[in-house]
């Protein structure tokens, strides 16, 4: 009988060594599939017991950080954000059954400490236990404490701030905003709020028409092409009339032969209208796709949030490109069916600061592993370079005669030469506005100081009946001011 | 002898060191702080150890001695899992512990002549089908998952399928014994197939037609197959025919089919085997949230206490059903990872080795497939349980043993272990007995 043992012996290691098999495959082959599968709420689970990494302001000022809640094998942690409404957006928030959004979904893999698979490995053999790293942004708390108080102040609107030089994000205000820590309660009725829509991100997610701010993309392309110089004069009469229908300066005032300077100062429409026929559909939209138009920005917020600019066909909701038919005078004064962020707005303004160059905008600054070291920083990288530095330095002089005798001397900051752009866009009957006849969506762009700028920023206010220079000049003057004050 | 005996002693250190530990690990998880309550528990176990190991010293010197700290191995590590899913679970494993350590030793005390087991082998049998069937009978019997495993009186609950498997064995080992050569002898070849003699292929069938009435009646799979596969690994150990185990393996699967499409708890149980993605949230959760356990545990686990068995902040949820029983394989992988289980099953895999050893020694027909059918039956439950919950076959009802926390299962086992260690003691005393004659007869010899 001892030989019929010995293979009875060796069928049950057969049979141990399925078992074997099949365990290696569903805990270490298989895995990640598994991992991934709708049916498997484990990794949601356990993403609520890592302490997730702080966020911080530049000053060091906690945004969010994560709270212990229960004890020994209950025990998890919950968000909680010590600002309140203030930095609703951009940081957003994470809930296990609310997800994530905005800054908080894009950074996930840093807060939850997920980073490098080597670091994993590596942790599991010590027993390490994986904790969220700290992520510590550029925002400044108090220009956008200003920003936001500006904002409820003047109306629903969005304020942008960027380091011109850097790309770093240091206002990112949208109202109405939220207070995160009520999400758990409040996310549903946020959610109905129509209108309001105060989880909506207006600086990155809203569409605007920019009116005479996008002047200085239309001058960019005429000054780049070689169309125009700042010494070239067009005949800018009251009214002209495109496809049909005039399009005339304010109080239909005629200009006579006039320059870049004078142009861009009074925003004379038929001026830019002409410019824009002559610098053509080609040139025009290759410089705005330069300036960042017709892609999603490259901030470190998820795509999903983030809003394109350029011409759009609004019964489609079709982007259009140089080869489809549009009315080329209109889109140079920033009418047509022209549609931009602020967010993009802001990036405009910036690459004029920054001497033609575009930088990324970025919030994120650095981030900080558990033992207080920096694993991360971010390194500012150029998006592209819309305009020579001629170019900038020619936009920058006439954009300070917009501050100094032209339709944006709200903007003036005492001491501080400001260089910027007005617009106001009628917007009649827009269902956001109450449908009201009178409304308007009020901008203002520029940087300030304009011979070293350190700031570059995008106002806009919907649904006012003020124009650019009452509505969204005062509020860029205030921003800056904070900023420039904080240097 | 001695030599044995230190070496379980030794054996035991290591052991007592493993659950101090696995406590102290788990303590470190939930407090926070350690106290040296972790150390209180490893000085209890090892006290038990050691009086258990005394005793063994006394009643049975030649005794295999790694198998009882490989067995202890298996209960302090499922004293730990258990304590750390719930601490009143594992007080009461630990006193069912203890219980079955008075078990154990009764056994040795009054089975010394196992022997008399085969005069009594057709009680022994009908108190085996009893015991099956006790889950059935109105009033005593308890369905737990659609399957008739319990029996609860009064205050206690115990699962008479663990005695059972004791049972049966016995009987079958004696009733091979007595019958193999007429099963080996009249075999006759039909169509190239070896038969057995049609006047003893009567109690076969009886043993696959009592099989099927168990599925059919208690509508457990996995008890079924670990009984048939025990007698057929029984079956194949006394004849040496292969044959008879196809023609078994044959039987079982036909009947099995036919059950399977006919009982609809036993069919729903191979559906969810098959597919279950079909309804991830009730039929196939237990065996989803096993394998998804496991995905997570990777090659290292994630440590003692560190694993999700209910979703955090609801105390009361299931995230690993039955964790402390069907599933504890799949949280021990979730915190243990791939090396903790690979562990385990060596584990269960030398306990097979050295039961399969205490056969090989043995002397005569009756202790041979005695310790043959303890092991077999022993290393096929440790299979199916954590075939189930791998999705190898059909998840089932069975207890992992000596590692799940269950009442009748740490007892029954340790029952198991007495007969194995009592055959054991026999069977290596007459060794060294004949070693010994042997050599006083070559001394005899070079006098002369």
């Amino acid at each position: 009988m001892n030989r019929q043992i010995i293979k009875l012996f060796g069928f049950i290691v057969v049979l141990f060594a399925i078992l074997i098999g099949f365990t290696s495959w569903w805990s270490v082959f298989d895995a990640k599939a598994l991992k991934e599968q709708d049916a498997n709420k484990r990794p949601l689970f356990e993403q609520q017991q890592i302490p997730r990494g702080r966020i911080l302001a530049a000053d060091g000022t906690v945004i969010a950080k994560s709270v212990p809640k229960g004890k020994g094998t209950g025990k998890r942690y919950v968000r909680h954000y010590p600002t309140g409404a203030l930095f609703g957006h951009p940081i957003g928030y994470s809930f296990m059954e609310y997800g994530q959004t905005e800054f908080e979904q894009y950074h996930n893999v840093e807060l939850t400490g997920e980073e490098s698979e080597f670091g994993t490995i590596f942790d599991e053999l010590t027993g390490q236990k994986q904790e969220g790293e700290q992520v510590v942004t550029s925002l400044d708390p108090k220009a956008q404490e200003v920003a936001m108080q500006a904002l409820e102040a003047t109306g629903y609107g969005a304020v942008v701030a960027i380091e011109p030089s850097t790309g770093a994000v240091k206002v990112l205000a949208s109202n109405p905003g939220y207070d995160p820590n009520s999400i758990p309660k409040t996310l549903r009725k946020l959610n109905k709020a129509e209108v309001s829509r105060p989880l909506y991100n207006r600086a990155t997610q809203g569409q605007y028409p920019p009116g005479s701010t996008f002047k200085v993309v239309t001058a960019a392309a005429g000054l780049e092409s070689g169309v125009i110089t700042p010494e070239t004069a067009i005949n800018a009469p009251g009214s002209i009339t495109v496809e049909t229908k005039p399009l005339q300066n304010d109080f239909d005032q005629d200009w006579g032969e006039i320059t870049l300077d004078t142009a861009l100062t009074n925003s004379v429409n038929t001026w830019f209208a002409q410019l824009g026929q002559k610098v053509g559909q080609d040139e025009l939209f290759s410089m705005m796709e330069k300036f960042g138009f017709n892609s999603k920005p490259p901030i470190d917020l998820p795509e999903d949030e983030l809003s394109k600019s350029g011409v759009y066909d609004y019964e489609s909701g079709r982007m259009l490109g140089r080869n489809d038919p549009v009315d080329l005078a209109r889109v140079a004064i920033g009418q047509e069916r022209l549609l931009v962020t602020p967010l993009q707005d802001a990036m405009v303004a910036a690459a004029v600061a920054n001497h033609g160059k575009l930088m990324k905008p970025q919030i994120w600054k650095r981030v900080v592993n558990v033992d207080g070291s920096v694993t991360k920083k971010m390194k500012p990288s150029v998006y592209s370079e819309p305009i020579s530095g001629k170019t900038a330095a020619d936009l920058t002089t006439a954009m300070e005669g917009v501050v100094d005798e032209g339709t944006g001397t709200n903007a003036a900051i005492s001491g501080v030469p400001v260089a910027g752009k007005t617009g106001t866009a009628e917007t009649p009957g827009n269902e956001a506005c109450g449908g009201g006849a009178d409304e308007n969506q009020a901008w203002f762009i520029g940087f300030a100081p304009a011979d070293h700028p350190k700031i570059a920023i995008a106002a806009s206010v919907e649904c006012t009946e003020a124009f650019g220079n009452d509505a969204a000049a005062p509020i860029f003057r205030e921003v800056a001011e904070a900023i420039l004050a904080g240097e | 002898m001695t030599r044995d005996r230190n070496r379980e002693l030794l054996a035991l250190v290591p052991v007592a060191l493993l659950l101090t530990a696995g406590f102290a690990a788990v303590f470190a998880q939930e407090n926070a702080k350690l106290g040296n309550l972790s150390l209180t528990y490893g000085a209890y176990f090892f006290a038990l150890c050691l009086a258990t190991h005394i005793y063994l010293r006394i009643r049975l010197p030649h005794a295999d001695p790694y198998l009882f700290p490989l067995m202890a191995v298996l209960t302090a590590f499922g004293l730990v899992m258990i304590y750390r899913i719930d601490e009143s679970l594992a007080r009461d494993q630990a006193n069912w512990f203890v219980f079955g350590l008075v078990l154990f030793a009764l056994t040795i005390q009054f089975l010394r002549d196992y022997e008399v087991l085969e005069r009594y082998r057709y009680i022994i049998a009908t108190i085996g089908i009893l015991l099956l069937l006790a889950p059935r009978l109105p009033g005593i019997g308890e369905q737990v998952n659609g399957a008739y495993l319990g029996v609860k009186i009064g205050p206690i609950s115990f699962q008479p399928a663990e005695f059972a498997k004791i049972a049966i064995v016995v009987f079958l080992a004696s009733y091979l014994r007595e019958n193999r050569e007429v099963l080996i002898v009249g075999a006759r070849r039909v169509l190239g197939v070896t038969l057995p003699p049609i006047k003893h292929f009567g109690p076969m069938l009886v043993v696959w037609g009592a099989t099927m009435l168990l599925l059919v009646f208690i509508r457990d799979l996995g008890s079924s197959l670990m009984f048939f596969a025990a007698f057929l690994a029984l079956l194949y150990v006394a004849t040496g025919r292969f044959s008879f185990v196809v023609i078994g393996m044959a039987l079982f699967l036909l009947g099995a089919w036919f059950i399977v499409s006919t009982v609809p708890h036993v069919h729903d149980r191979v559906e969810v085997w098959l597919h279950p993605y079909h309804d991830p949230t009730e039929s196939g959760y237990q065996i989803l949230q096993s394998i998804f356990a496991q995905a997570d545990g990777g090659l290292f686990g994630k440590g003692f206490g560190q694993g999700l068995i209910s979703i955090p902040g609801h105390p009361n949820s299931a995230l690993l059903p039955a964790a402390q029983t069907d599933t504890i394989y799949s949280l021990i992988v979730n915190e243990l990872g791939l090396f903790g289980a690979c562990g385990l099953i060596a584990t269960y895999l030398l306990i097979t080795a050295r039961g399969f050893k205490v056969a090989l020694l043995a002397n005569d027909g009756f202790s041979k497939l005695l310790a043959t059918g303890l092991t077999a039956v022993f290393a096929i439950q440790a299979f199916v349980i954590i075939g189930g919950v791998t999705r190898v076959i059909p998840l089932t009802g069975v207890t992992l043993p000596f590692v799940s926390y269950g009442g009748s299962s740490i007892v029954a086992n340790f029952v198991l272990l007495a007969l194995l260690l009592l055959v054991s003691d026999r069977a290596r005393r007459e060794a060294e007995e004949g070693v010994a004659r042997a050599e006083r007869g070559e001394a005899l010899g070079a006098l002369t």
